[in-house]
């Protein structure tokens, strides 16, 4: 006796409350399920590139392609490599010694590599043809080694940092112009990627400097209680920029008032060795000597993520790719990965109500964040040992420093010593 | 197409259209003085147009009269929202920005009041798309409402709400307890004697009949129409919806009345030795069993709106519960003799209930005040609250229904009366449906009610045309949200407040803040002096000298969080161990 399948009019609704009991906390079972299926489906780990023969010292994104990106080791290797097959293009042997930078050109069709044997090298992106050898198209040989790299957005001028921060035109085998300010040397240089006429370096006297390429003189410097390795422009708000320090700390400066940092952001342990923002600007991802990479909040002191791995060892450089989806790392051993910036994201496409699911369950998690069961899950994330026991031991050392400071002014004379905030602690000066 | 003049027309043969006449509108009054008005304005603009040598000239669209083909909005802006349906969508009241606050919290407080207020606008206007209407009865000018019969009534409406009225004769099996499915399709009979069977009463398909060989003291649907629960004579026993046995929860014993909470998939039993157990049936636990130490419970209610059991007791008491408490939530006394009968309405703002003093009341559950209370010759042995605020009182044979009984009005006569010929034991009404099940000595009558039942169910929530398909979805997005038994409480939303920090919190980071703490003293430690005088004897002596400071110190400790409990007792906390006591004067009628 075959059953007639009830004819259905579609899905008639009623919104009224009354029919809806218990908002609340269905919405709040709903939330704190959806906090748990992000930390179930959190496998931020996609693929590790392997091929270069000594740790890789710096990744660069290629200017117009999503797909590609460049590596340079440090046995002056560059390798280029296709990101969705995750397989090498090419293999360049371009410099003796470190690859100290590579930037890669507005256009899209040539990049630049600096390396230990004083040189500057221009390429191709394309290979040479079957049977033509790799050649640079240009090089131009310097003084003095140089550190880093980076290219004008527009124009066709680079700027290299080593002893000087010297403006380079293509054309030309001698820089147009040539910053110092008595510093020994400097390890990091970047243009601005909104304010297209901006630098700023990192100096090895502790200093971050700001220049400007219409002025003759750099124009200001702010000195911190230790160095800077690199810095990053923030490329959605012109006037930010963070640096990443070795007192474990990054800092987000407004170029406008150096004197205090705007934020200033703590979570790793071992000194930070490099920093990149996403392409909207709200968020960055530091690598650091602690095998760790982290990605923070523009504006919050502390991480949202943290990814590490066993076979992961001193990260050395990281970059956001520029679809805002992925993370890659370069590390001592000599392997790159490919990490999802969203743990939890589904990659791919996804249908309709997949989407509205995971808009829903992401607004949920962010309504409901501050009830204690829900913020204890999202937060928690695994750490390996030494990390954890090293964690420990920094929170220790400046609850000590704290209490310390406390006893002295509670026994020195009231307003003899200043409190001092966080974020006026860190900065030494500010030079004009 | 209109700038093709007329005058290309007249030259063919076709006859000319006779222009029709345009009905005319009743805003056209104010049409004609705003072109009246429009007019001069247009010729300065021309002018001015003339005078600038534009280009571009915009020729406007003009019918042959001078109308403007551009057509207006006659109602111009958005449509207004009666505000007693924006008042319907109210969650709460709005969030009044503190004095002191900073840019940012101002804004996003405007933000999200912003969207609360577009939300509730929303949900207001999709109103208008309900697509079903509440119906009701209404006599002839002499008429009383409660004077028309159900058969009269079963005869004036179409054949398939005329089946909604319908007896079954089952005398044998002693008075019948029922219950209707959640979604409204299937109802559940289970006669004291033993007999328990579970319909389809609207295609009258019996899915299961039985005899349990026991007393029946109540019987339940579970969540779904798959499982229902049973109280037998010594234990509760829960079957399938064929009639297998699943399981003897011997554990529960003695149950005499039992309640099924949806949303927390609990089934509350109440026995007859005092013991309110409550049940989770998705895992198959005990989750609380509370000593009432109130006699036998024979009387119970739940509170659809927060989940809190009504229990009625013989000396007139009605007590609040909740599985996270051993003791009552609330105690309030309702009636001179014993609670015969208790009716919580959906919103969970208003009670009714009956007692042995022959009064029927009416409460307002959440300020916990007495609204009204009527006299009733022979006191209402079982209420029933329908969804849209009808009240059926059953009196022996007779089953009365009042209408606009929840609001301040008092009731003066009844709705509808119906008359059967057997003690009613059980009344209930049909979730979606405008029909009475009243299940008495005689077996079980279905009655019309028109104006009893919500016309428009949400697909999404309970439907009753749902497919097995639409079933399985919603089953399993319904145990996915299953709240836990620690959130049942008198406020429901009280996980949307904020929780004032308590005195200790704040004093925990004032201490922080300053680096040490304000109000401690550091305990005394006596230097140990040179030259023999620090023996053990000479350092308690010096110590017991400053011992009493010790003492104020913790004196005025405990001082200041007495201080701090008066202060915060207004605030109410659903896991605090004081219960509250209402009394509720006594009313002379």
């Amino acid at each position: 006796q075959r059953r007639a399948i009830p004819f259905t009019l579609g899905v008639p609704r009623n919104y009224d409350p009354t029919l809806h009991p218990f908002e609340v906390p269905r919405e709040y079972t709903r939330a704190l399920n959806a906090t748990k299926l992000e930390r179930v489906f959190a496998k931020p780990f996609v693929a590790s590139l392997d091929g270069h023969r000594d740790g890789i010292s710096c990744i660069t994104k290629h200017a117009k392609s999503l797909s590609t990106i460049i590596s340079g080791a440090c046995d002056g290797e560059v390798k280029v490599w296709n990101l969705p097959r995750q397989e090498c293009l090419r293999t360049v042997q371009a410099h003796e010694g470190f690859v100290r930078g590579i930037c890669s050109r507005f256009c899209g069709t040539s990049f630049f590599t600096v390396g230990d044997d004083k040189t500057i090298k221009q390429w191709n992106w394309e290979a040479p043809g079957y049977g033509v050898r790799e050649e640079p198209i240009n090089t131009i040989l310097g003084k003095a080694v140089f550190t880093g790299i980076d290219h004008h957005q527009r124009e066709g001028t680079f700027v290299t940092c080593g002893q000087t921060v010297d403006i380079w035109d293509e054309q030309r085998s001698s820089p147009i112009r040539s910053f110092s300010w008595g510093v020994d040397s400097f390890s990091c240089v970047r243009y601005n990627p909104v304010e297209t006429e901006l630098l700023a370096s990192c100096a090895s006297d502790r200093s971050v400097v700001l220049y400007d390429t219409r002025e003759s003189a750099p124009l200001r410097k702010v000195i911190m209680q230790l160095r800077s390795n690199t810095l990053c422009w923030n490329p959605m708000e012109a006037y930010y920029f963070t640096c990443a320090n070795e007192d474990y700390n990054l800092y987000t400066y407004d170029i406008r008032h150096l004197d205090v940092p705007v934020t200033v952001h703590m979570d790793h342990v071992s000194a930070v060795l490099d920093v990149d923002y996403s392409p909207t600007g709200r968020e960055f991802v530091s690598a650091s000597f602690d095998k760790t990479i982290r990605i923070f909040p523009k504006d919050k002191g502390h991480s949202r993520e943290v990814y590490h791995t066993k076979r992961m060892q001193h990260v050395i450089c990281v970059r956001w790719s520029a679809d805002n989806k992925y993370v890659l790392s370069g590390s001592d051993e000599m392997n790159i990965r490919l990490w999802k910036a969203n743990a939890s994201e589904k990659l791919g496409l996804l249908s309709a109500r997949e989407k509205a699911a995971t808009h829903y369950n992401k607004k949920l998690i962010e309504k409901f964040q501050h009830h204690p069961q829900v913020r204890r899950i999202a937060r928690h994330r695994h750490l390996p040992g030494d990390i954890l026991k090293q964690k420990r031991e920094l929170r220790e050392m400046r609850e000590a420093q704290r209490r310390k400071e406390q006893n002295v002014r509670k026994h020195s004379k009231p307003g003899s010593v200043p409190l001092l905030t966080e974020k006026e602690k860190h900065v030494v000066a500010v030079v004009e | 197409m209109a700038a093709v003049t007329p005058e290309v027309l007249t030259s063919t043969h076709v006859e000319k259209m006779k222009k029709k006449k345009l009905p005319k509108r009743y805003w056209e009054e104010t049409e004609k003085t705003d072109q009246s008005q429009r007019r001069p304005e247009e010729e300065q603009g021309k002018a001015g147009q003339n005078q600038n040598k534009s280009t571009v000239k915009e020729k406007s669209l003009k019918r042959k009269n001078g109308e403007s083909l551009e057509k207006k909005d006659p109602f111009p802006g958005e449509a207004p929202i009666p505000q007693k349906q924006l008042q319907k969508f109210q969650r709460g009241k709005k969030c009044k920005v503190p004095a002191g606050a900073r840019e940012r919290l101002k804004e996003a407080i405007a933000i999200s009041e912003a969207m609360s207020e577009h939300a509730q606008k929303q949900a207001a206007r999709y109103d208008l798309l309900l697509p079903e209407d509440a119906g009701f009865l209404e006599g002839d000018e002499d008429e009383d409402t409660n004077t028309i019969s159900q058969a009269d009534i079963a005869d004036a409406v179409d054949i398939t709400s005329g089946s909604k009225y319908f007896n079954l004769h089952l005398s044998q099996f002693g008075p019948y307890r029922l219950d209707y499915s959640r979604t409204g399709r299937n109802l559940l009979v289970g006669g004291k004697k033993g007999h328990v069977a579970c319909i389809d009463w609207q295609t009258k398909d019996l899915k299961c009949e039985m005899n349990v060989m026991e007393t029946v003291n109540d019987v339940k649907w579970l969540h779904t129409e798959a499982m229902f629960a049973v109280a037998q004579k010594r234990w509760l026993y829960i079957y399938d919806s064929k009639g297998v046995e699943l399981h003897c929860v011997k554990k529960f014993n003695d149950v005499l009345r039992m309640q099924f909470l949806p949303y927390h998939f609990l089934l509350a039993t109440a026995s007859a030795t005092g013991f309110l157990q409550y049940l989770d049936v998705s895992i198959g636990k005990e989750v609380a069993a509370i000593c009432t130490k109130m006699g036998r419970l024979d009387v119970m209610a739940q509170n659809p709106h927060n989940a809190v059991i009504h229990l009625g007791h013989p000396n007139g008491t009605v007590s609040l519960w909740s599985p996270n408490q051993k003791e009552s939530l609330v105690k309030m006394l309702c009636h001179r003799g014993a609670v015969r009968s208790l009716a919580v309405d959906k919103t969970g703002t208003y009670m009714v209930t009956s007692g042995l003093d022959r009064k029927l009341k009416v409460y307002d559950i959440r300020a916990f005040k007495p609204l009204h209370s009527c006299f009733l010759p022979a006191g209402a042995s079982c209420l029933s609250l329908s969804q849209r605020g009808l009240l059926s009182a059953a009196t022996g044979e007779i089953v009365q229904v009042y209408q606009n009984v929840l609001g301040s009005n008092p009731v003066s006569k009844p709705y509808m009366a119906h008359r059967l010929r057997g003690q009613i034991w059980g009344l209930a009404y049909c979730p979606f449906e405008d029909v009475l099940g009243i299940g008495h000595g005689e077996g079980f009558t279905s009655m019309i009610v028109p104006g009893a039942g919500e016309p428009n169910f949400d697909a999404l929530d309970t439907n009753p045309y749902r497919s097995h398909k639409q079933r399985q979805e919603w089953e399993v997005k319904a145990l996915l949200e299953k709240v836990q038994p620690e959130l049942i409480g008198l406020d429901p939303g009280q996980l949307s407040k904020v929780d004032q920090a308590s005195f200790e919190q704040r004093h925990k980071e004032q201490i922080e803040a300053l680096g040490f703490d304000p109000l401690a003293k550091d305990k005394f430690k006596p230097r140990t002096k040179k030259k023999g005088r620090s023996s053990a004897g000479a350092i308690e002596k010096r110590k017991r000298k400053v011992a009493h400071e010790d003492q104020r110190v913790f004196l005025s400790l405990s001082l200041l969080s007495l201080f701090a409990i008066i202060s915060h007792c207004s605030y109410y906390r659903h896991d605090d161990a004081s219960h509250r006591r209402c009394n509720i004067f006594k009313q002379s009628d």
